[in-house]
């Protein structure tokens, strides 16, 4: 808001009219599921004005001339009917855009969690490309994390295709520097990821699972189907510093400590900052620090590792991973956390990334375009399921609520469906009144909330209140095949009232 | 940055006076909305001369339609007095109960209707001191009215509440003195009239500005030696210059209508008798300075100058007079602050009237922070004479350092109440002797000069020549002109306690030099403590932020120095 | 010195500071104390309280240094009879109005300046109101409120973008308010307890802070702080843990920090009860 009020334009893309969408130049309501028309209109307008830049694209990235016939189709006219946006305000937006000297196009779930995820990223970098907005101060991509350490757990290799450091796991030189450090022998393929995971139980191929810190028996699309899963492995330990509904599916349930008040450590923000956690309580009970836990279960399983300290783990992550190499505890301690990459202890860690691509020659391989195509939602709509329901978070409480539950927040309000005006009065239903809302694959009850800022045809609720309201009985298990994630943002639903 | 509303609901009648201003609601951006906040102060007034009242439903209605947010409007509705956020009748009568109406009888007024059904109000001074005691009717509804009656008695205010109103609101203020440049149509001209205004010798200034060029404009009024007649005596030319030459753009022009300091009337004398005359001045003052926006903000008391004056615009605006220049008129509401340049600005901007720091000058950042040209009618007003008979001509009347003419507000014990315009260097004596000499049969006890933040006097200043060097000499202050005069039946320390209390309820309350302290001032003078008054008084001089504060114990410091009130008992 | 560097007097002693500084910032240069009640170096300066007035050769009045820039060839007193006078009348002013007993500066500062808040006399004016309780998560006690403005600023433009405070009133009556005094859930608060971290003078206080001194256990010499990374999102917010026995009792942030420039969101803020709902305890 700082910026807005400074002079930037600020342009919201977002199926509801959000409070920053009524502050905004212009709030492009649009569709959900439709981004990439979106984006690839935009793009196309860029072109057929001539405000892309020429110069960079020819000289840093690849794959333009694909591209640009890719996103020939997507005129103003295809745009307008396919998102719901006017054509005006898509030409507005290129125009806004492209003839920004510096422009950023920050996300967060609603491009994520859909069926083609990695398709709508590339076709927002697609944007950034077209006008050289990348790479340089003040301009970029910036997916906005939901959580304090999501960037971080992927760094540190807690995804199954990297090694901490951004590494891939198939890389040869990386095994061997892996399995060197590590002494032990790894696997050369990549592993599953989450969605993976459920695939490999539905084939009864995974019979054993590890969960750290995570609640999927609730925070699953398809809740009812990730339950009857989770509930035919073999041994389903949980290591939380609750008794999740998770935890109570499982066979064996270590408590864990609070990994930012109760134990030392480091996360990793959105903006590549690893910054350190530090121990400011004892945990409850028998609750034990998660490395103390991994450490034990190593010993117990004929290991001799001793209890390693959190900052004898970091230094072996700085040995083994060059983003880290710079990041002593000391550094972190005096600089209030550091960027990566930070590849020695003289270097600040990079305020931003990709800058090489405005070194001439370019410095490394050039950006590549990907032509990507509109791909609607997977559950359309239909007359049994005429609205789409698409999920979200309040400010005030986060994910399934197991922690936000906690505190006593005067803006809980309990789950609600949010329903435009027009939709509320055309099913008969009033601020309060109870309603019942069913997908193809379960129905929960839930009290209406009437938005003025939802288009007719759309509903929004939360996740929240796993308790109360289950939504993701209601959530389609469509996931994007690259990314795993799965389109908690678009499903059919119908809305009764009782 | 959620804009949050609660369920309030406005009522029709509220909607319908909100989109009478701002147009029926559609799809506005909040980029759109963002750029309206200005609109506020009108918004609020539409809503309280349609239904009396702001309420909470209102002030919901209001921010969706400006994206302001409700406590920040509320804000800024509790500031001014002539806005309520409670339900009140929609007719209430504002009774002044300032200086010159307590001097006429003010206070049995209020006894009065305490005892009867009229909801009322104490008011500051209403600026009609001339014909005190004074009241003004302010009557919400479908056709809203606000009709000064002076001088009035309570019978005849219990009476008024509820009757037509219509065509009642047209004081007049006696006018005279020996010069009268300033004042030479008013009372001759037709007020609402342009073609008696032109056949009177209108537009001529204007036409010869066009004709000198910007340059030459500003080189007359510099060769003419107008200093301001706000208060500070700043030289004129020197500030429009400023204003010209300031890079930034647009640059702004504002006239200073907010005339409020207790005893003064001179500018509602001058806006409502000869409207077209400020609306020229204004035009040649744009000109000069290279404004195209234009404001105009009126006292919100002041209904009939105000009405007049859009008049003379619209007139002005249809005969193409303007030019390229928007003109627009802005009503205050109820707030003496808002006389204080930095708070008019804000007034305008659609926030409290609270002043800002300096610097900034206004030549630099002003209005929506641009540079701004900002004058008082009186000042304005100068600008036709001078192009008129030239800077030279205009420079030989009065004395070498306060040139030209200067309009006095006469009122308290005097033959002939009444707005006087003498050269500069006249005497007290002789300016008082031109409205008729002291009432007869009474005795001169002492006079307030310039005003509520100006001094009181014994009669030994009577020879003071009336100049900013002889004014500054005597330790004194023209101020805005005002000259009250109380004879020996006044009660003075009651006149102190009255202007102390004056300070008290007009403080924006923004630093604590001057809000703290304007209550502990008044709390030592009823208790009668008067050890703490030097004290009390040197910190809001020194530490205030604006000339409120800073000017808030001067009439008590004069009255102890002059006139030996509040003299400290020997220890 | 870069040639836009602004060389000044304070007390005598040149200074030099970069352009765009404040007398304030050339005043610290020459490492003197000057007290500061409505500044914060997070929010634009209001200059509302007057105490860190100055007098400034050549100006008629003396100037708050927070808000006016430095300019070369400033001379600047800071400990003429007229500042400190002026300094002390401000104290005595706020002290004689307000209750500053959770307000430790402006305790030290009253000392320091030797204000006498008494002597305007039991019957003066106050600000005196009971507490508003209407959340579960602070408390706001307006007889405290100096005010300073600061909560509006970082409800405001300066951090929250909330705006469900304002000032209200004029003059004396002038107080902080939502619309209509609505009590804060009905209001546009978002909790982010913005404003109590800028809060100078206990106005405004944790109700875990508040029940905490109600029963006499407020202590914060017994109390840790440990800066640690707020659980909940993204942005990695440092938040300071004020803990004693193993219970946190406040959270705050520091100023200084490039992330969070001292301002949370509620979930920072408040959400940390669910490491200390322990069941144990509930019995």
């Amino acid at each position: 808001m700082r910026g807005v009020r400074n002079g930037a334009k600020l342009y919201v893309v977002d199926p509801r009219q959000t409070s920053t969408a009524r502050w905004a130049d212009g709030w492009l309501g649009l569709d959900v599921g439709s981004d990439i028309a979106l984006a690839n209109a935009v793009g196309r307008e860029i072109l057929a004005a001539g405000l892309e830049n020429r110069e960079f694209v020819t000289r840093a990235t690849d794959g333009f001339e694909e591209y640009r016939l890719a996103v020939e189709p997507y005129t103003l006219e295809y745009a307008e009917k396919t998102t719901g946006v006017p054509a005006s305000l898509i030409r507005e937006l290129a125009v806004a855009y492209a003839s920004a000297p510096k422009a950023e196009l920050c996300w967060t779930l609603g491009i994520t969690e859909h069926h083609n995820a990695v398709d709508n990223v590339r076709a927002l970098i697609n944007l950034a490309l077209l006008c050289g907005h990348v790479g340089r101060y003040g301009s970029g991509l910036n997916p906005l994390r939901g959580q304090n350490n999501v960037q971080g757990g992927g760094d540190m290799g807690a995804i199954p295709n990297k090694f901490p450091g951004g590494q891939d796991a198939e890389d040869p030189a990386s095994l061997a520097k892996f399995e060197a450090a590590w002494n032990v022998t790894l696997p050369r393929k990549s592993g599953w990821h989450l969605s993976d995971m459920f695939a490999a139980m539905e084939r009864s191929e995974l019979d054993t699972l590890y969960v750290i810190g995570e609640n999927p028996a609730q925070s699953e699309a398809d809740q009812q189907h990730a339950n009857e899963l989770l509930r035919g492995l073999k041994h389903l330990i949980v290591q939380d510093i609750f008794l999740t509904k998770t935890g109570e599916l499982a066979e064996v349930v270590f408590p864990a400590s609070a990994g930012w008040c109760e134990s030392e450590g480091t996360v990793t923000s959105s903006e590549r900052r690893v910054q350190r956690c530090r121990k400011a309580l004892e945990p409850p009970g028998e609750a034990r620090d998660d490395i103390v836990i991994m450490c034990e279960l190593a010993r117990r399983l004929g290991y001799e590792w001793p209890n390693y300290t959190p900052e004898q783990v970091w230094n072996e992550c700085r040995s083994l991973s060059p983003w880290h190499a710079g990041m002593s505890y000391a550094r972190l301690d005096e600089l209030d956390g550091i960027p990566w990459p930070c590849y020695d202890e003289q270097h600040p860690g990079e305020r931003f990334l990709h800058a090489r691509l405005w070194e001439n020659p370019v410095g490394g391989p050039r950006a590549p375009f990907a032509a990507v195509a509109h791909d609607p939602p997977v559950e359309a709509l239909d007359d049994e399921y005429p609205l789409r329901l698409t999920t979200g978070r309040r400010l005030d409480a986060f994910n399934t609520g197991v922690q936000s539950g906690g505190y006593r927040s005067p803006m809980r309000r309990g789950e609600r469906l949010d329903i435009s005006p027009q939709d509320a009065r055309s099913h008969g239903l009033r601020e309060g009144d109870r309603a019942r809302v069913s997908s193809r694959r379960g129905s929960v009850v839930v009290p209406i909330h009437i938005d003025n800022g939802l288009r007719p045809g759309l509903v929004f609720t939360t996740f929240h209140y796993n308790d109360e309201v289950a939504t993701n009985l209601l959530t389609i298990d469509a996931t994007d095949p690259q990314s795993g994630t799965a389109e908690f943002k678009a499903c059919a639903v119908r809305v009764e009232p009782l | 940055m959620d804009l949050h509303f609660n369920s309030a609901a406005p009522d029709d009648a509220a909607c319908s006076a909100v989109d009478a201003l701002l147009g029926p609601p559609s799809d506005e951006r909040g980029a759109d909305a963002r750029g309206r906040r200005h609109l506020l102060l009108p918004a609020l007034h539409a809503v309280q001369e349609r239904v009396g009242w702001i309420s909470a439903g209102a002030v919901n209605y209001i921010g969706e339609r400006l994206m302001v947010a409700p406590a920040d409007i509320y804000g800024v509705a509790t500031f001014y007095d002539l806005f309520s956020t409670k339900p009140r009748d929609p007719t209430v009568v504002h009774v002044c109960d300032d200086i010159a109406c307590i001097c006429a009888g003010a206070q049995a007024i209020c006894e009065q209707l305490e005892s009867s059904a009229v909801t009322w109000e104490r008011s500051p001074c209403l600026g009609l001191c001339d014909r005190a005691p004074a009241a003004l009717i302010i009557a919400a509804g479908e056709s809203p009215s606000a009709t000064a009656m002076a001088p009035v008695t309570a019978s005849e205010l219990r009476n008024a509440v509820g009757a037509d109103l219509v065509g009642r609101n047209a004081p007049t203020t006696h006018v005279g003195g020996s010069e009268r440049r300033l004042l030479r149509r008013v009372g001759r001209v037709d007020p609402e009239s342009l073609d008696d205004y032109r056949a009177q010798g209108g537009y001529a200034a204007l036409q010869r500005a066009f004709e000198l060029g910007p340059d030459a404009t500003i080189a007359q009024i510099a060769a003419a030696k107008l200093l301001g007649r706000g208060g500070a005596a700043f030289p004129a030319a020197q500030k429009m210059q400023a204003v010209a030459a300031a890079p930034a753009q647009p640059h702004y022009l504002v006239c200073n209508a907010d005339e409020s300091e207790p005893g003064t009337f001179k500018d509602r004398v001058l806006m409502e008798g000869d409207p077209f005359a400020l609306v020229e001045a204004m035009t040649i003052a744009a000109f000069a300075a290279g404004c195209e926006h234009a404001y105009v903000y009126v006292r919100g008391e002041y209904s009939l100058a105000a009405e007049r004056l859009e008049g003379a615009i619209a007139q002005a605006r249809s005969a193409g007079l303007l030019g390229n220049l928007a003109i627009e008129l802005r009503r205050g509401a109820g707030a003496y602050i808002c006389g204080e340049e930095t708070a008019l600005f804000n007034s305008i901007e659609g926030k409290r009237g609270e002043p800002r720091n300096k610097p900034p000058f206004p030549a630099q950042a002003g209005l929506f922070s641009k540079p701004t040209l900002i004058n008082n009618v009186e000042t304005l007003a100068n600008l036709l004479p001078i192009l008129l008979d030239g800077g030279t001509a205009y420079a030989a009347i009065g004395t070498a350092q306060s040139t030209g003419t200067r309009l006095f507000s006469l009122s308290g014990a005097i033959a002939r109440p009444g707005v006087y315009e003498v050269a500069h260097g006249t005497t007290l004596r002789a300016l008082i002797g031109l409205a008729g000499g002291v009432t007869q049969g009474r005795r001169l006890q002492a006079i307030l000069l310039g005003g509520a933040a100006g001094m009181l006097l014994g009669p030994k200043a009577l020879d003071l020549p009336l100049t900013f060097e002889d004014a500054r000499a005597a330790g004194a202050t023209l101020g805005s002109g005002v000259v009250m005069l109380f004879d020996e039946t006044v009660d003075l320390e009651a006149i102190v306690r009255r202007i102390t209390r004056f300070f008290r309820d007009e403080s924006c309350g923004q630093c604590v030099p001057c809000r703290v302290g304007t209550v502990r001032q008044e709390e030592a003078l009823n208790r009668r403590d008067f050890s703490l008054l030097g004290e009390v008084g040197s910190v809001m001089r020194d530490a205030s932020i604006c000339g409120l504060g800073q000017t808030a114990s001067s009439v008590v410091e004069s009255a102890r120095a002059n006139l030996g009130l509040f003299a400290e008992r020997p220890a | 010195m870069n040639a836009a560097d602004v060389a000044l007097t304070v007390d005598g002693i040149p200074v030099t500071v970069a352009a765009g500084a404040s007398i304030l910032d050339a005043i610290a240069q020459a490492e003197i104390e000057t007290p500061t009640l409505c500044f914060l170096q997070t929010l634009t300066p209001v200059n509302a309280c007057r105490v860190c007035v100055v007098e400034l050769e050549g100006a008629r009045v003396l100037v708050p240094a927070c808000a006016r820039r430095a300019e070369a060839g400033m001379k600047i007193r800071t400990d003429s009879e007229r500042v400190r006078h002026s300094r002390k009348m401000v104290l005595e002013f706020l002290a004689s109005t307000v209750d500053i007993s959770t307000a430790p500066a402006m305790q030290r500062y009253c000392a320091q300046y030797g204000a006498q808040p008494q002597r305007y006399g039991a019957e003066s004016a106050k600000v005196a109101q009971p507490v508003k309780i209407d959340n579960a998560l602070y408390v706001r006690d307006y007889a405290k409120c100096i005010l300073c403005y600061k909560c509006v600023e970082a409800c405001g433009t300066d951090a929250q973008n909330t705006f469900a405070i304002a000032v209200a009133g004029r003059g004396f009556d002038a107080h902080i308010s939502t619309e209509y005094d609505v009590p804060l859930p009905d209001s546009a608060c978002v909790y982010c307890g913005n404003c109590i971290g800028v809060c100078p003078t206990g106005a405004l206080m944790f109700s875990s802070e508040y029940e905490l001194r109600a029963r006499n256990e407020w202590d914060e010499a017994e109390q840790s702080q440990t800066d640690t990374i707020c659980s909940y999102c993204g942005v990695g917010c440092t938040l300071t843990l004020h803990v004693a026995e193993n219970e946190i009792v406040k959270v705050t942030s520091p100023i200084e920090n490039e992330v969070t420039s001292g301002h949370l969101c509620i979930k920072g803020r408040f959400g940390f009860s669910y490491v200390q709902n322990r069941p144990e305890e509930e019995s």
